[in-house]
């Protein structure tokens, strides 16, 4: 904290208080939490019946309609879910504030990208290249 | 003037920190199921979303053609490969478990210390279970297919 000697702690505190925005963050990591228990399930349980699956048959696995859409809602959501945790742990062990700004500004960008890849695949291989 | 009032405690505010000692360091802190599953989310959590590289790119190599998609699976079906998918499988396990942990935790319930510490065994064991079946199950789809 900078030392502004002329400015009172009520100035300095003034628009800097509570948005009533606090429980966001929270509340969406569980939602995306609460979801991803069922999707996490499915997936594993999908991904097991398909071991050794040749390529065609991944194919056909992955483009028809339930596995795809299932498949996209949990790359949405776990990025959503991603994004949130290790913006927690960057605010808890990055402590230099470029850094931290960087790190978070990545991570968003980041995720974003991933999900938006895995999601285009799966619309790729569900409605033909 | 509410700011001229506030300004009296001015000297007080920029009070440097008092030379407290710090809490206990982990290196001298007994570790505790509690603190060991509460860590274990957070490494589990940063585990799978490395995890989440390996199924983008899988997905993108099935999306560009026979080749890639070979490329993929010959990685996915080597000795590291393998090791990597069981660590995630245990990870995504854990994960989920003690996810569901904290998700009754947030309705106000099994926040006792007995309670903590039966769902957290409870925790252990059944991502290990859940991690044994899966890895049995795979095997068995492995040489079936």
């Amino acid at each position: 904290m900078e030392q502004q000697g002329m400015r009172s702690p009520l100035g300095r505190a003034i628009g800097l208080g509570s948005a009533k925005e606090g429980v966001e963050h929270w509340w969406r990591q569980r939602l995306t939490g609460l979801a991803l228990v069922p999707l996490g399930l499915w997936f594993v349980v999908t991904i097991l019946g398909h071991v050794g699956a040749d390529y065609e048959e991944t194919l056909a696995w992955l483009g028809a309609p339930i596995p795809a859409i299932l498949m996209i809602v949990l790359i949405g959501t776990t990025f959503y879910h991603t994004a949130l945790g290790i913006q927690v742990v960057i605010e808890d062990y990055i402590h230099q504030e470029w850094v931290k700004l960087a790190s978070l500004v990545a991570l968003r960008f980041g995720c974003f990208l991933l999900a938006v890849a895995g999601i285009f695949a799966v619309l790729r291989i569900a409605l033909g290249g | 003037m509410p700011a001229r009032f506030v300004r009296g405690s001015q000297t007080e505010a920029f009070m440097p920190p008092a030379d407290r000692p710090l809490s206990p360091h982990l290196q001298i802190y007994k570790p505790q199921l509690t603190s060991v599953l509460s860590i274990s989310h957070r490494a589990t959590g940063l585990a799978l979303s490395v995890g989440t590289l390996l199924l983008v790119w899988w997905l993108l190599a099935a999306a560009t053609g026979p080749e890639a998609y070979a490329q993929a699976q010959s990685f996915i079906g080597s000795w590291f490969g393998v090791l990597l998918l069981v660590g995630w499988a245990y990870s995504l396990f854990f994960h989920l478990c003690n996810g569901v942990r904290h998700l009754v935790w947030d309705t106000g319930h099994g926040l006792d210390i007995a309670t903590t510490y039966a769902t957290g065994w409870a925790v252990v064991a059944a991502s290990a279970g859940l991690t044994l079946i899966a890895v049995v199950a795979g095997l068995l789809q492995w040489h079936q297919g």
